[in-house]
């Protein structure tokens, strides 16, 4: 039960050795895709080329292990929990092992393929093998010395042992490891989990020193000789375009190099290749360049820019109407159909449907959109916060004519993703400008550009109905109505598909102009809430209690019977246990009103049980309890943290998160109209993860999902209201607790 | 353009801006001095938090007109090699996620318990509610900013 992934490697696709010039062995290898037939390892560092490997260990004479990493970070901790990983196999000291990204400016610095929220589930084998085929050269080099059975060797934290009691250090035989062949897969032993020594324990973010004292990391921060600065004048809102001009005062001004209209090669790459963000506006922009950024800023505001209706101007109050319409409607997307809802509705003896409502939501990522860019005849020259490199890198070269290996992208670590560095616009604009300017230039979005024309969570109405007959559910009906995309992959098949004879999921979508994309656990961060929120109802109406009700759903699972249910019912019933047990769940004094919620996303499953108190007459969340089965925890205080930020981040944006638009405009362009949870705000949150010895399994996404739904549940508990539209805090009166109640 | 002189990080810096131009972006594009980040402009989010005679600002708020005669210090300067007990509590507590908001947090927590050196968590929590992080790493903020006062104590 060590595995349960069904990838296998030939070693021959995905790893290949070389010694150093200045000694030691080099190890080029790949996470995600097989490298090229012939590519090999550089003898000299200063050629590495993540083109061929997408990622490197080198092991030096000293015995030093340096892991160079491609994949920079988001926030999730990958750059320290990836390396940790080879690091136990290959039996090294943690506190030998040293991180380094991928310079910066190396003309051999090309593409990398990024890990997305799923790094580690993929990554999980590739550097296990990786780590552990090293380990085994470094082990045949000292047999192969000794003149003795490699199989009699032990390994403990970089030293090799034979049965005479002899030791020989990595250092002492990585000229002779490196010159071997590279063994097969099936000879590789990896570690029984048991026997793990890094795994399993802390170890602090690897670039905590260079966080703590403000050294350069971020986009942002990036700098060149002669790099100018550009900000975009932008359409005020979704649906127009740009008639004229005039930039007069604004060439006047302090530091203003140059104003130029960008647009027209944006335009022929969407109808070139519609697939990157067809929505996207193809109005033209105005690029004011300057030397510095205050002064971009400053003269953009000195544009006078004229505007027409291109496309109809979009409203909240609209889209209101057109999503209800759908869910009223007939015209939908089937996602997944078992037998037959409207037979079985017909024979129910009860009947309950709620329809459920989000709005927008804007990522808002700390660090503004930013995007260095410098074209010459001899290449195009990007660095930045980018989560889709290659992508992107491959639309800057149809858009700009040239070759695609005239693209160098490089990528900074990032000032938050949650989807928005998906997209990349901004890299798309940059390159436009630089090719139009012929200067190095960084594109920097103001915060009103990120809030108020960037791209969005889509707002989503789901509409729920169920069947009760003698006692038991025997109908499931969710729809959906979405703005421009609605769930896709497996979410249809998410619990309590597979729990219910008569289930149907339903999705409708509405073509919007406005841009939409992928948001922190896309669908699921809202459909928890309200699918969650409707058991809780439905309990309540069959006067069964909450968690047997669930518990006795996943009884009727059977994952064997259908592929498309990849949630398993046991892993999901001990999460609850769990969160039963951990939560003091009914136990609590009478003060205190819970919560529960159990879900199933990005290959884990949690169970949250949320804790309310009345203060000042009103509901307040003081403690989220969070249990996650996401297998084999690699790094604990990284992967706590993530549950954490995950789990306050739902509370935050359920409570708060709201955007909406008027004319085509959001009615928010920065964080005095935008409400972001804050430190007063935050509920204690206790954290507990399964043991167990399952692979690994995504942890930046699913703590977030049930959040939601944990916390509208304590609410009704609270103050005997249902909450069906998010964020809570938009009808107040919701949120109070009746008089009666108080005085008691 | 104007000519200023400031001081920042114990040393003396002259810099041609024009009038307007926020600290903020005098220390990242004239002084090279990227740590103090740039998240809404507007004195909300507390990214570009530094201490002016170790009160905690909003350096995209600030005009150098009121900066004259005091004393700027920036995340690079808090300490001179990171061992301030701030920064080492954030390391102890291993807080961020991705990082960006991170030198605006340690700026207000130190100037903070520079004043209030023994510290309630209610105060804490007061006293970090103008920082906003995104990744929303709040309870290990908390934990550090309580981790340091222990420490300075």
């Amino acid at each position: 039960m060590s595995s349960n992934s069904t990838i296998t490697f030939s070693r021959r696709a995905f790893m290949r050795t070389s010694s150093l010039a200045g000694g030691g062995m080099l190890i080029g290898f790949n996470l995600f895709q097989a490298c090229k037939p012939k590519a090999a390892p550089p003898v000299d560092l200063s050629q590495l080329n993540y083109n061929d490997f997408n990622a490197f260990i080198k092991i030096a004479d000293n015995g030093a292990v340096t892991i160079f990493s491609p994949n920079p970070e988001i926030g999730q901790g990958v750059k320290t929990a990836m390396p940790m990983i080879i690091a136990e196999e290959l039996d090294v000291a943690w506190k030998d092992v040293y991180v380094e990204q991928g310079k910066l400016d190396t003309e051999n610095y090309q593409r990398q393929v990024a890990g997305g929220s799923q790094s580690i589930r993929f990554g999980w084998d590739a550097l296990r093998q990786t780590g552990a085929t090293a380990k085994l050269m470094l082990v045949k080099a000292a047999a192969a010395r000794w003149g003795v059975d490699a199989a009699e060797c032990t390994v403990s934290e970089g030293v090799i042992t034979n049965a005479a009691g002899e030791t020989l250090g990595y250092g002492d035989v990585v000229n002779e490891a490196a010159l071997l062949e590279v063994p097969e897969v099936e000879q590789v032993a990896l570690k029984d989990p048991k026997d793990y020594k890094i795994m399993g324990k802390s170890a602090v973010n690897v670039d905590i020193d260079k966080i703590t004292t403000g050294k350069p990391l971020f986009g942002l921060d990036y700098k060149a000789e002669g790099m100018v600065y550009a900000a975009l004048v932008r359409p005020p809102a979704f649906g127009k375009k740009l008639v004229s001009y005039d930039d007069s005062e604004a060439r006047k001004m302090p530091g203003v190099i140059d104003v130029v209209k960008i647009g027209e090669k944006v335009r022929a790459l969407l109808a070139e290749d519609p697939g990157f963000g067809s929505k996207i506006s193809s109005s033209d922009k105005i690029a004011v360049i300057a030397e510095t950024t205050w002064q971009a800023f400053k003269a953009k505001e000195a544009i006078k820019a004229e505007w027409e209706d291109d496309t109809t101007v979009e409203s909240t109050k609209d889209h209101d109407q057109i999503l209800m319409g759908l869910l009223d409607g007939k015209e939908f997307n089937t996602l997944r159909s078992d037998g037959n809802i409207e037979k079985a509705f017909a024979q129910s003896d009860e009947i309950l449907e709620r329809t459920y409502e989000s709005p927008f939501l804007p990522h808002n990522c700390l660090e503004p959109m930013n995007f260095y860019a410098a074209v010459t005849d001899e290449k195009v020259h990007l660095v930045g916060p980018i989560q889709t490199p290659a992508w992107k890198a491959g639309l800057v070269a149809k858009m700009l004519g040239r070759d695609e290996k005239d693209i160098h992208l490089e990528m900074t670590r990032m000032g938050g993703g949650f989807g928005r560095r998906l997209f990349g616009d901004f890299v798309i604009e940059a390159a436009e400008v630089a090719d139009a300017i012929r200067k190095p230039v960084k594109v920097v979005f103001t915060r009103e550009d990120d809030m108020g024309i960037g791209v969005y969570r889509p707002a989503i109405k789901y509409r729920i109905k169920a069947g009760i007959k003698d006692g038991k559910i025997n109908a499931y009906h969710l729809k959906e109505a979405a703005i421009n995309d609605g769930m896709y992959g497996l979410i249809p098949n998410f619990f309590p598909a597979g729990a219910i004879e008569n289930y149907q999921v339903d999705s409708a979508t509405y073509d919007s102009n406005i841009t939409t994309g992928a948001w922190r656990a896309p669908y699921t961060n809202f459909l928890a809430s309200a699918e969650q929120s409707f058991f809780d109802e439905l309990a309540e109406l069959m006067e069964v209690d909450k968690i047997q009700l669930r518990l006795d759903l996943l009884d009727k699972v059977d994952p064997d019977a259908d592929e498309r249910i990849q949630y398993s019912p046991e892993r999901m019933k001990e999460v609850i246990k769990v969160a039963v047990e951990k939560s003091g769940w009914g136990t609590k004094p009478s003060n205190v009103y819970q919560g529960f919620v159990n879900y199933y996303c990005h290959n884990s499953h949690v169970a949250e049980v949320a804790d309310v108190e009345i203060e000042n007459g009103e509901p307040v969340v003081k403690k989220v309890t969070c249990v996650v089965d996401c297998g084999i925890i690699v790094n604990p205080t990284g992967a706590a943290n993530q549950a954490e930020g995950g789990v306050i981040d739902g509370v935050g944006h359920a409570m708060y998160g709201d955007f909406t638009f008027d004319g085509g405009s959001g009615h928010a362009q920065n964080f005095d109209r935008y409400r972001l949870i804050r430190m007063r705000e935050v509920p204690e949150v206790e954290t507990h993860f399964i043991k167990n010895e399952y692979s690994p399994t995504g942890l930046g996404e699913p703590t977030l999902p049930p959040a939601g739904g944990a916390i509208a549940n304590a609410f009704k508990a609270a103050t005997g209201k249902r909450l069906y539209q998010q964020p809570f805090t938009k009808n107040p009166e919701l949120l109070k607790v009746p008089e009666k109640e108080i005085i008691g | 353009m104007p000519t200023y002189q400031i001081k920042v990080n114990g040393a003396s810096k002259t810099v041609d801006v024009s009038e307007d131009t926020p600290v903020l972006w005098v220390l990242r594009d004239h002084l090279d001095l990227v740590g103090t980040k740039y998240g809404c402009g507007i004195g909300q989010c507390g990214a570009c938090t530094i201490h002016l005679d170790g009160n905690a600002v909003r350096s995209c708020s600030l005009t150098l007109a009121q900066v004259d005669g005091k004393e700027i210090t920036t995340i690079e300067g808090l300490s001179e090699d990171g061992s301030h007990p701030v920064q080492q509590a954030w390391k102890e507590v291993d807080v961020p996620q991705c990082g960006y908001c991170q030198a605006g947090q340690i700026m207000t927590a130190s100037a903070f318990l520079e004043n209030n050196p023994n510290p309630t968590e209610e105060e804490v929590k007061n006293a970090m509610h103008g920082n906003i992080c995104r990744c929303a790493s709040y309870t290990r903020i908390k934990k550090a900013v309580l981790t340091a006062a222990e420490q300075m104590d």
